[in-house]
């Protein structure tokens, strides 16, 4: 604020609070010849008169101790102009102060946990409470408080991963985020041609479409589909292309929603968590989406398929 | 002395009445997006009906239509009764009805439609924020041509309050509304940023401070002394407290923005001048009550002195929790939670409505040469419900916002926050079904005057000759 500017709207500040004193005074005056206290002021209109009472002293003095309250305030802490205070107070300065003390106290917790391994964090039960909070207060937002995601944001608890659910995979995608690019291919396909890739892929996994739709689209896809989704339609992780055979999907898994997806194409993105929440609370909110699947995990290595089943359960279940 | 003036009282009969149907009109909008809080599905996924475009139908039905038209009315009535003058330029006092009856009718439909500026309590776009400044200058030609016609020497206190109102919101509204068009119902601000903000929320403070504050206490010095029948209880006090007011408020704006990007020394002064305001907004509260000294009897008896006096109780308390909530650290709670709401309708329905409703239960039979209104027990019906409604609104949404504050400044041992914001909502909705059964209180309230004063104003045949006996009297 230039100093011009300063001074005229301290100035014209105090002026006012200044003149507020001024008026009580000077309206508290007691005049020759004026009406008793009583009495009214002589004036009417439409049968109204008014009292020519004095000013309630309790109400004065609140008046007063505000005006004095605020002079104080103004010399404390910046608010006429430029002057800043003799406090020294910012609100700044208290955030980053209060920002601080939390830090200092908390750092010896994460520290700990920085030195754990994100399967380990994952076992550890204070852990994952303090990263269930952090994921409900910074990621439930998009993928749900369950981490189930909704249209247009990833299920991260079903373990079926866009980018590799590997704990690595996973606290990389947390903490510099990922950028998926789906091409639109309306044009490139033509009408015909998007019905025919669309009745593939929604053939895929392993849904009925009219064959042959699907003998066509098989064709189609090869050739403009194959190098980021693979020849068996299972995906590629290391470019975030999705498995198109596992009947997950981001943005709906209908004949219309396959249909747009591949007409206008899809630009998920997922953004970096680095400098928003530091290096160690992403590695503890790595190890939390990590234990969103751990049973699912354990059922896989368990040997069995019910693992997928489960998953595809639990997909069921959030569609219904 | 009266009988050989003729008074304007068309233009006040057709205010007054239309204070009544947009009361009805406001109050159940409002009382349907209480509902749509609890019940999102009562939008009936109809874009119209949403939420966010009917929350500011509801404000401006409520503010401009309800309150709006009640200040004309009451206005146009005292400014002839305590000048002794009828209204200076008649036709364009009949402009101001029709022109802010067209201003509403076209906020009720734009707004559905999600025609808006997207500045709250501003939100009329420009074809429509043009006529308002029209009617406005209308207003105030209107209302000075008649103080200078007046015929007796002194101005009336309610005067001062209703002409600061008049020259307060002129100046506010056409500052704040400065835009570019860019097509019929689109334009961009001329400010932007932190001045924007600044520039909204002076203009957002003030229209409560002049047109729910300042207007309004010039309908509590007409109507109170009027219905009990006594004098002002100080002069000195009414002019210490009316210039206090009104060039404080002026400051007190950037409390709406503490902890924002706007410059600390804004913020401060903000919350420094609302503080002052604590007492000239009392000295209102203090020259109405007082008034009563040695009619306090007629408390139990009018039901119209009761509506009037029981405003002035929630007007003290919401100047009293003002000033408050803009202390920077009560601030740090009370923002955004439904304190804020909980604050704005203790003033809006206890005060504003309160002192409407005494205002037009006094207003229609004398505009209708009624002896009184059709059921005086109906106003004391109106009175319980009504003061029932806004207390259970106005403490539901008092614990709601503390409750709000707390849970989300909680924070746990390990740095974390202790709630998401989704618990805090879910924590929120036994406070909003309390908050509206208070509303539907209110709302049925507002129908029974609805009926009270269609029964007081429809033209009965048989007592005909009655009525225009009363008129001669």
């Amino acid at each position: 604020m230039s100093s011009g500017w300063s001074w005229y709207i301290s100035i014209i500040a105090l002026a006012n609070i200044l003149a507020c004193v001024w008026l009580i005074r000077w309206t508290a005056k007691k005049r020759p010849g004026e009406a008793a206290e009583h009495e009214t002021t002589g004036h009417e209109w439409d049968g109204l008169q008014e009292l020519n009472r004095p000013m309630p002293r309790w109400w004065l003095w609140l008046f007063y101790i505000t005006i004095v309250f605020g002079l104080i305030y103004l010399v404390l802490y910046p608010g006429l102009g430029s002057y800043q205070g003799l406090l020294g107070w910012s609100q700044y300065g208290a955030w980053e102060e209060e920002v601080e003390s939390v830090e200092e106290r908390v750092a010896p917790l994460f520290a700990r946990y920085a030195d754990m391994s994100i399967p380990e964090l994952a076992e550890h039960e204070e852990a994952m409470q303090t990263g269930r909070r952090l994921f409900g207060n910074n990621c439930a937002v998009c993928h749900g408080a369950d981490g189930g995601g909704r249209v247009g944001f990833p299920n991260i608890a079903n373990n079926s991963w866009q980018w590799g659910g590997s704990p690595e995979e996973i606290h990389k995608s947390i903490l510099d985020g990922r950028r998926a690019v789906m091409p639109p291919l309306g044009a490139a396909l033509g009408d015909d041609g998007l019905e025919e890739v669309t009745a593939y892929v929604f053939n895929l996994s392993g849904r009925d479409a009219p064959e042959e739709l699907v003998q066509r689209g098989q064709q189609r896809y090869q050739s403009m589909c194959m190098a980021c989704h693979g020849a068996d339609g299972q995906g590629n992780k290391a470019m975030g292309a999705p498995n198109l055979t596992d009947d997950n999907w981001t943005y709906g898994g209908s004949l219309e929603a396959i249909k747009t997806s591949i007409r206008d194409g899809r630009q998920g993105r997922m953004p970096p968590q680095k400098d928003l929440l530091g290096e160690d609370r992403v590695h503890l909110l790595a190890a939390y989406v990590y234990s969103l699947s751990s049973h699912l995990r354990e059922e896989e290595d368990a040997g069995d398929d019910s693992g997928e089943e489960a998953a595809s359960e639990q997909e069921q279940a959030r569609n219904d | 002395m009266q009988s050989t003036i003729k008074y304007n009282e068309n233009v006040v009969r057709q205010f007054a009445l239309m204070t009544v149907v947009w009361g009805v009109v406001g109050m159940g909008v409002g009382v349907l997006i209480a509902a749509q809080l609890i019940w999102p599905a009562l939008n009936f996924d109809v874009p119209w009906l949403s939420y966010g475009r009917l929350r500011p139908l509801h404000t401006n039905a409520v503010i401009f239509a309800f309150g709006g038209s009640a200040l004309f009315a009451t206005s146009y009535w005292v400014v002839q009764r305590t000048c002794q003058t009828p209204l200076f330029a008649p036709k364009l006092a009949a402009f101001t009805f029709w022109g802010w009856q067209t201003v509403i009718l076209a906020a009720a439909i734009t707004l559905p439609l999600g025609i808006t500026q997207g500045k709250e309590y501003a939100e009329l776009e420009w074809p429509i924020a043009i006529l308002i400044a029209v009617v406005w200058v209308s207003y105030a030609v209107v209302f000075f041509g008649t103080i200078v016609q007046r015929k007796v020497k002194h101005i009336y206190v309610a005067n001062w309050f209703y002409g600061a109102f008049i020259i307060t919101v002129a100046v506010l509204h056409i500052v704040n509304n400065l835009a570019i068009p860019v097509s019929f119902t689109k334009s961009y601000p001329v400010y932007a940023g932190a001045v924007d903000a600044m520039v909204q929320w002076w203009y957002g403070h003030n229209a409560v401070g002049f047109f729910l504050t300042a207007g309004f206490l010039g309908m509590m010095y007409y109507f109170i002394p009027k219905q009990a029948n006594r004098p002002i209880y100080s002069y000195r006090l009414s002019i210490v407290h009316f210039w206090a007011l009104i060039s404080i408020y002026m400051w007190a704006g950037p409390h709406h923005l503490h902890y924002t990007a706007l410059p600390e020394c804004a913020q401060s002064l903000g919350m420094v001048f609302s503080l002052i305001l604590l007492a000239p907004s009392w000295g209102g509260m203090i020259n109405g009550i007082m008034t009563l000294s040695g009619a306090w009897h007629k408390l139990r008896t009018d039901p119209i002195l009761k509506f009037l006096v029981v405003s002035l109780s929630f007007y003290g308390m919401a100047t009293f929790e003002g000033p408050m909530m803009s202390i920077k650290t009560v601030n740090a709670l009370s923002h955004y939670t439904d304190w804020t709401v909980g604050h704005v309708h203790a003033g809006a329905l206890g005060w504003v409505a309160f002192i409407t409703f005494g205002a037009i239960y006094a207003l229609i039979p004398k505009l209708y040469g009624k002896e009184e209104m059709h059921s005086i027990k109906a106003i004391e019906l109106h009175f319980w419900i009504a003061t029932i409604g806004v207390v259970l609104y106005i403490a539901a949404m008092w614990i709601a916002g503390v409750m709000q504050g707390l849970m989300w400044r909680a924070v746990n041992d390990d740095g974390t926050l202790t709630y998401t914001f989704i618990e805090s909502l879910v924590a929120t909705y036994p406070y909003y079904m309390v908050r509206l059964l208070g509303g539907v209180l209110f709302f049925a309230g507002m129908l029974l005057m609805a009926w009270n004063v269609w029964m007081t104003t429809r033209p009965v045949r048989e007592t005909a000759p009655v009525k225009v006996a009363a008129q001669e009297a």
